[in-house]
């Protein structure tokens, strides 16, 4: 019985901390944001040459074949640098899919052209799938979908999208026909996710798939969801206690008073239990079939809610400057807030775990 | 990452569970508060002839003898919890005096106290807090003067639980009045038959007197039956809290309780439907969920650190926080899920599970008082695992 991370594991995530720290600051941060890019260039770069859109591929298709405790740690270091990044559609979902749905020459295809950083695929949940929203429904009849998706995951320069509708997932090449999209502008401008029109636009199908293949796609972006909050509420946690070191108020550090100290003991102890609860759920999902749904829904509904304390009292350590733009650290509640209701909100987690148990 | 057990622990695993399903009727609780009796004297016994009492401790002090594996530890609260049988005595004696017998002890104390207290024949009671000397315990003013071959003993005790049903007390007093308040305490035991000592119990919001206040007038206490050195006590003591800091944090009785919530939610019904209908307490039930699987997961993580003797950092110093307040607002929910039957007292044929549901919420709020109160813990993350500044020390304006 271990239940610790190996020495590769703190090897892996402590070289995507140190890389994403040097390249995203506040200001391009900022600059991606403002100007709406797609993704922050030399940080995808670096993410390349780390391995990272490799993470999870099979060796056979060029990838290094981990698991998703490991995209679980990558996701913590994203959420930490509020990386604007493809991850959680393209290096995740859409590579899961693939692997695990995909026929033999599609994974050949994409997944080796992913992995080698070559290209990205959008993954879209449509509305029937996920369940939480109201536009029109995605349909596919004869090998064509139509209708309208929102909120689609890494799919602004995206050569391809998988689509998960009617129980099945189908690819659509950027280029089919019949296929629009329009950016969606949502909280987090870190990661931007877009709208996709299918008119009678072609898609092959994803031989593999079924009910239970997009019930564990579900659960894997909670899994990274709840990790992305995780390390971005510890970000707003060591701002919050950093400031409150420097920070002079009645002629004393504001961190000397109890109230401030109690503020960040607390935001500490809320998200802390959640870290545990992520390296099991990440551990499950490969090694644990018959608990991951149970744990998923839960590291969603915790990192979600504790994230959304902390991302709330850090700004208040803060005070007034917590709010300003200038001060950036409302990337990373945004950021929170994002992972916190796209793909279903805490209680849709709830109510799923509950689900699970009748 | 590795959640499989070894073969040795499966194996031991498996005759815990041989174990109890052979003698499992045999077992006998302890009330809280009540000295055990006979039968739970006979249960103590067998527990410690087959080792799952006193594991750890030399034969030669009544124990079973066995290397120290915290693995197995866990495994026997977790079996025993998990098939709902007491496992033997869990009193402070045993939790807490033992292990630091076994640590600071002399070879006299330990051949004179840990058998009798492991076999339950021997109760003790703890006398830490003072009125004046709660969170600030190093502030504590029963005296101790030295007389000849003895300390005379004069003070107050408070919060002093099974205090009328011990034969004796392990008990913080301070010898040098000089001294630094952390440098001036001493540990002694004694005995509470001993002349000059008054105990008068102290009735809680729960209706019952779980506590008692503790009155020393004179008592004689012999050199020989001071635990550690003279002066030394506030370090003796330390040791003894983070024996008691790791019996309190114990999430597997945590899942037991959650069990019996879920049960209750379950069974009951409101204006004759099940309450599992209603969204509002669904979602409360699945909150407390979400605490107590990631404290599950969190015990996991702080055992391999135990195994390995590594630090676990803030990660060790949330659980008493968390922990604590997770198993309040358990009984919360199972209060509230029962609509105004809830209000009922163990006196009305009506009430749920024998009224046991308010006799816990008022417990477990002690308990986020106790043992270090959920300020004070605060305190301890945010200047230890946080590394903000210290509390200013006081400035004291009479003097």
């Amino acid at each position: 019985m271990e239940f610790a991370l190996s020495e590769d594991q703190i090897m892996l995530q402590d070289s995507v901390r140190n890389a994403l720290t040097d390249l995203v600051d506040v200001a391009s941060l900022r600059d991606c944001v403002d100007n709406q890019r797609s993704r922050h260039e030399s940080a995808w770069q670096t993410m390349v040459q780390l391995g990272i859109p490799a993470l999870l591929v099979p060796e056979q298709y060029g990838g290094i074949g981990l698991s998703m405790l490991e995209a679980a740690l990558v996701a913590e270091e994203m959420g930490r640098a509020c990386a604007p990044s493809p991850y959680l559609g393209s290096c995740i979902l859409s590579t899961l899919a693939l692997m695990h749905t995909g026929s033999a020459a599609q994974k050949q295809q994409w997944l080796s052209m992913m992995a080698a950083g070559n290209g990205t695929v959008g993954f879209a949940f449509t509305e029937l799938v996920s369940g939480y929203r109201v536009t029109q429904p995605v349909h596919q009849q004869n090998g064509t979908l139509n209708g309208t998706t929102l909120f689609v995951l890494d799919g602004r320069e995206a050569d391809a999208y998988i689509v998960a509708c009617d129980q099945q997932l189908w690819l659509v090449e950027a280029n089919a026909s019949g296929l629009t999209f329009t950016p969606q502008h949502t909280i987090d401008g870190s990661r931007p996710t877009l709208e996709l029109n299918f008119n009678n636009t072609p898609a092959q199908c994803l031989p593999d798939a079924n009910r239970t293949s997009i019930e564990q796609l579900l659960n894997a972006a909670w899994i990274i969801q709840a990790a992305d909050s995780l390390g971005a509420a510890w970000k707003m946690i060591d701002d919050a206690v950093a400031y409150a070191q420097v920070r002079r108020q009645f002629g004393r550090l504001i961190g000397s008073f109890q109230a401030v100290k109690h503020l960040c003991a607390e935001m500490a102890a809320d998200i802390e239990p959640g870290r545990s609860l992520v390296w099991y759920a990440a551990h499950a999902f490969d090694n644990a079939p018959d608990e991951v749904t149970l744990y998923a829904c839960h590291a969603k509904a915790l990192l979600s809610d504790a994230g959304h304390i902390v991302a709330r009292k850090s700004i208040e350590v803060h005070g007034g400057i917590g709010i300003t733009d200038d001060l950036g650290l409302h990337y990373w509640a945004k950021r929170i807030g994002q992972n916190r209701m796209l793909l279903g909100s805490p209680h849709d987690a709830h109510q799923r775990a509950m689900q699970h148990q009748t | 990452m590795d959640l499989t057990l070894s073969p040795n622990h499966i194996a031991f695993r498996q005759a815990i569970r041989e174990f109890i399903a052979l003698y499992g009727d045999r077992a006998e609780g302890v009330i809280p508060g009540q000295r055990p009796g006979p039968k739970q004297i006979a249960w103590q016994a067998l527990l410690l002839e087959h080792g799952y009492a006193g594991r750890f401790v030399p034969l030669e002090y009544g124990g079973y003898g066995a290397p120290y594996d915290i693995m197995e530890q866990r495994l026997i609260v977790e079996e025993f919890s998990r098939a709902a049988i007491p496992a033997g005595i869990g009193n402070q004696g045993i939790s807490m005096l033992v292990p630091t017998l076994l640590e600071l002890g002399t070879e006299q104390q330990k051949r004179d106290y840990i058998a009798p207290t492991l076999r339950g024949e021997m109760v003790w009671c703890q006398g830490y807090s003072e009125p004046n000397a709660g969170s600030d315990l190093a502030a504590l003013q029963t005296r101790g003067v030295e007389d000849g071959e003895n300390f005379i003993v004069n003070g107050q005790k408070i919060w002093t639980s099974t205090a009328h049903e011990a034969d004796m007390i392990f008990c913080l007093v301070r010898t040098e009045p000089h001294a630094p308040k952390h440098e001036g305490i001493s540990y002694l035991l004694f005995s509470m038959d001993d002349p000059g000592i008054d105990i008068r119990p102290l009735k809680t919001m729960s209706g019952r007197a779980e506590f008692n206040e503790v009155f020393f007038t004179d008592v004689r206490v012999p050199r020989i039956q001071m635990l550690g050195e003279r002066g030394d006590g506030w370090r003796v003591a330390n040791a003894t809290l983070q024996h008691e800091r790791a019996y309190l944090a114990n999430s597997a009785l945590l899942s037991q309780r959650y069990a019996e919530l879920s049960q209750l939610i379950k069974e009951n019904q409101r204006n004759g439907q099940a309450i599992t209908t209603s969204q509002a307490l669904q979602e409360r039930l699945m909150q407390l969920q979400s605490r107590l699987l990631a404290l599950k997961c969190h015990d996991l993580r702080l055992l391999t650190h135990s195994m390995k003797g590594t630090d676990p950092g803030i990660a060790g110093l949330i659980t008493k926080l968390y922990g604590t307040e997770t198993r309040y607002q358990v009984d919360v929910l199972a209060l509230d899920a029962q609509g105004e039957l809830g209000l009922l007292n163990q006196s009305d044929p009506r009430v749920r599970d024998g009224g046991v549901w308010f006799e816990r919420e008022a417990m477990d709020l002690g308990l986020i008082i106790g043992g270090g109160t959920a300020q004070i813990q605060k305190n301890i993350i945010a200047e230890r695992g946080l590394g903000m500044p210290r509390e200013p020390k006081p400035v004291n304006k009479e003097g």
